[in-house]
């Protein structure tokens, strides 16, 4: 797909004549839901989860000072380093000097969103360092030149085939479709890989602020190695991405895992404390903490506060109407699907991401699933709001709506309009249906027809009938 | 008892045989209509679109035309929908606007949802000799959490065939303006839902929100599918005697 398509509805239209995007999303999307369906089921009281889940992120959120404090304190009594970034900039240069100081030529990765949203791998890799991703997604989109499409699933959009040509030309030798054959080759390229680098950098799932404990959730067990093999290990995280104690964490990855993939818990759950101590066997001699805010804090302030309550599970595409039809890369951001379209606008701007927003039917079914019950479909309606009052929207789309305003207080010129609107109409109507005109008419009657306004409308029928209030 | 109408824009200019359904439902069953005729529209496209400030206008003018009803019912799950959820919110921090409409918001009703609830009625002796299936609307389903009436009372229609909807729970793609504005997306999202309905078998699609009926109607007339699209109130009104 061309990722450099001006806007949102270019790229969607790509995306919707993709034949293979149009089987793959929805054939994931389908095991993925219904995976969570089955998970809540079992879990029987999973509203009452949700709730308390719900509670305990905002009371994080709204502590996040205190808890941040706990944290790198912990952290650094664990012998790490600890390391604030306000913007993606100061992320990533933190990393380069960690990566200099140390003499580091190359970088292995376990997945992560928060690298993305800081584009870490084109920056290092300007700077002559070899990153690899090691998460069998990610590593298949690094060799394709390509962004993730999936929080949980990054590579879905990928046919077997692709995969395949992708891998023979890196392995440098014809590999068949094979999935044994070709997850033989990533394994036997990625342990090469781990045994030789120098820096292993992780995401973080989620942080433990009482024991300064950095948690990371895999079905692979690349973030194992991505910890343990290097001499430094780095973590960068969302500053969100905390929870006070294990207690809370206990809480979290039930929901996690479930409402990802259905799962009652991943394969690999992984504790890091800190770098290796005195007597232990493994581990990295250095452990740093980068806590990420880039725009994080402004969100706080404002009525989008709940998105900071995300902990990326990706539920809410999996069950979004739209995401399924277009995929993740029409959103032309790191992150996609509903929480895409609340968070990409906030972190990016209207000029970049204005038309996210509308990406939605304000179905609300994204809502429904979310684990931490943000109310996703409102915070669209919310962005709407925002970009109208700040003038993103179009003139004659502002006036429309102020002449609604002005008819709907106006009960007779409503109707009196209502009749004109309806006379009018008929202008395009051929056998009492509309199937072309201007303005939003245009949209409609591009691939349906409209019925035409009937004679009499219901007020006149009552009014005839002899039933009249009010007037 | 008596019950206002409230009509919604797109039942009064285009489908206005979905409100004389209501009205002869409701009086069969004793209850006394009327329609406040300074009702206008409940404000969502304005609401939805980010006009606030518009949508506020056309809010005050549903409260004070429904001011002195007992009871307020809509065919149509999604404006109800809009009065019980946003009334109060948009609102917020001023007293005397947010409390009469958290007075609205308490005596509305979606249509099926007040002659199942309120009316404590589930069959209303319709006969309509058909094979069908129910469209759960988005917002009369997660909005209101109305499911089970419609079904309720379909299922008591003498002859009506019930066949179940796959993926019944997906929002057909009419989300209103993003029909127009986002049309190739809305496009594909209403042909799925048409292949669904399609794998039923059914003649008909059942709905109570007029919206998405128009939206699956429009588009089933486009690509010359033969299969009816049929408001609830117009399905349950069938086969009793005028
Ligand atoms: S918004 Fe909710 S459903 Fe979506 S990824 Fe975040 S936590 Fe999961």
């Amino acid at each position: 797909m061309n990722l450099q398509a001006a806007d949102f509805k270019a790229r969607a239209k790509e995306a919707l004549n993709d034949t293979q995007l149009q089987r793959a999303v929805p054939f994931v999307q389908d095991r993925l839901r219904s995976g969570r369906v089955q998970a809540a089921e079992a879990l029987g009281n999973v509203e009452e989860w949700r709730e308390l889940l719900s509670e305990i992120r905002m009371d994080t959120i709204d502590n996040l000072d205190s808890y941040l404090e706990q944290l790198a304190g912990n952290v650094r009594a664990n012998g790490g380093h600890v390391h604030f970034a306000s913007k993606a900039a100061d992320a990533v240069s933190i990393v380069s000097r960690i990566a200099e100081e140390n003499g580091a030529r190359k970088i292995v990765k376990a997945k992560s969103m928060i690298t993305e949203e800081i584009h870490l791998n084109k920056h290092l890799e300007e700077q002559g360092l070899s990153v690899i991703e090691t998460d069998l997604g990610e590593y298949i989109l690094q060799l394709a030149g390509e962004k993730p499409s999936h929080i949980i699933s990054p590579a879905l959009h990928k046919r077997r085939g692709e995969i395949a040509e992708l891998f023979s030309q890196a392995a440098g030798r014809k590999l068949s479709e094979d999935t044994s054959e070709l997850c033989a080759f990533a394994r036997e390229h990625l342990r090469e890989a781990f045994m030789e680098a120098d820096i292993g950098i992780t995401g973080c799932n989620f942080a433990v602020a009482e024991s300064g404990t950095v948690v990371l959730v895999s079905n692979e067990g690349n973030a194992r190695l991505t910890t343990s093999l290097p001499k430094i290990h780095i973590a960068i995280m969302g500053m969100e991405r905390i929870v006070p104690t294990w207690n809370e964490l206990d809480l979290a990855l039930t929901m996690l895992t479930r409402s990802a993939t259905g799962q009652k818990i991943s394969v690999y759950v992984t504790g890091i404390s800190g770098p290796r101590q005195a007597g232990d066997l493994d581990g990295p001699e250095q452990f740093h903490l980068i806590i990420v805010d880039n725009g994080r804090s402004d969100i706080l302030a404002t009525a989008y506060k709940e998105v900071l309550k995300c902990i990326r599970c990706g539920a809410c595409m999996n069950v979004c109407p739209i995401y399924r039809h277009v995929g993740g890369h029409a959103y032309g951001s790191v992150y996609s699907g509903p929480i895409g379209a609340v968070l990409d606008p906030l972190l990016e701007g209207y000029e970049t991401a204005k038309e996210l927003p509308y990406a939605s039917s304000l179905c609300g079914a994204c809502t429904e699933v979310c684990p931490v019950k943000i109310p996703l479909h409102d915070l669209l309606i919310e962005h709407r709001k925002d970009e109208v009052e700040q003038g993103y929207t179009p003139q004659m789309e502002k006036m429309s709506f102020g002449a609604f305003g002005f008819m709907a207080s106006h009960p007779a010129v409503y109707s009196k309009a209502a009749k004109i609107a309806s006379a009018g109409t008929t202008l395009w109507a051929k056998d009492g249906y509309i199937s072309g005109g201007p303005g939003l008419l245009a949209g409609w009657t591009a691939g349906r027809d409209l019925p035409q306004p009937a004679k009499q409308s219901f007020r006149d029928w009552w009014k005839e009938k002899g039933g009249a209030r009010d007037e | 008892m008596k019950v206002s109408l409230f009509i919604t824009c797109l039942s009064d200019i285009f489908f206005p045989e979905v409100g004389r359904s209501v009205v002869s439902i409701l009086e069969r069953n004793g209850v006394e209509v009327d329609v406040p005729l300074t009702q206008t529209c409940c404000g969502q496209p304005a609401y939805n679109s980010g006009y606030v400030k518009d949508a506020r206008k056309a809010a005050k003018q549903t409260i004070k035309a429904f001011q002195s009803s007992e009871y307020v019912v809509a065919p149509s799950g999604s404006c109800a929908a809009m009065v019980r959820h946003y009334y109060p919110d948009m609102f917020e921090g001023d007293p005397e606007w947010s409390a009469k409409a958290a007075q609205l918001a308490d005596k509305t009703f979606e249509f099926t949802e007040f002659v199942v609830r309120v009316l404590g009625i589930d069959d209303v002796g319709a006969v309509c000799e058909d094979s069908a299936a129910y469209h759960q609307s988005c917002h009369m389903s997660r909005g209101l959490g109305v499911r089970s009436e419609p079904v309720q009372l379909l299922s008591r229609v003498e002859g009506l065939e019930m066949k179940e909807l796959p993926y019944c729970q997906d929002c057909c793609g009419f989300g209103g303006t993003f029909a127009s504005k986002m049309s190739a997306i809305s496009e594909a999202m209403v042909d799925e839902k048409i292949r669904h309905l399609e794998s039923t078998g059914a003649n008909m699609l059942i709905g109570s929100d007029m919206g998405c009926l128009m939206n699956i109607a429009g588009r089933l007339r486009r690509t010359g599918k033969n299969i009816q699209t049929m408001h609830i109130a117009e399905v349950l009104a069938k086969g009793m005697a005028t």
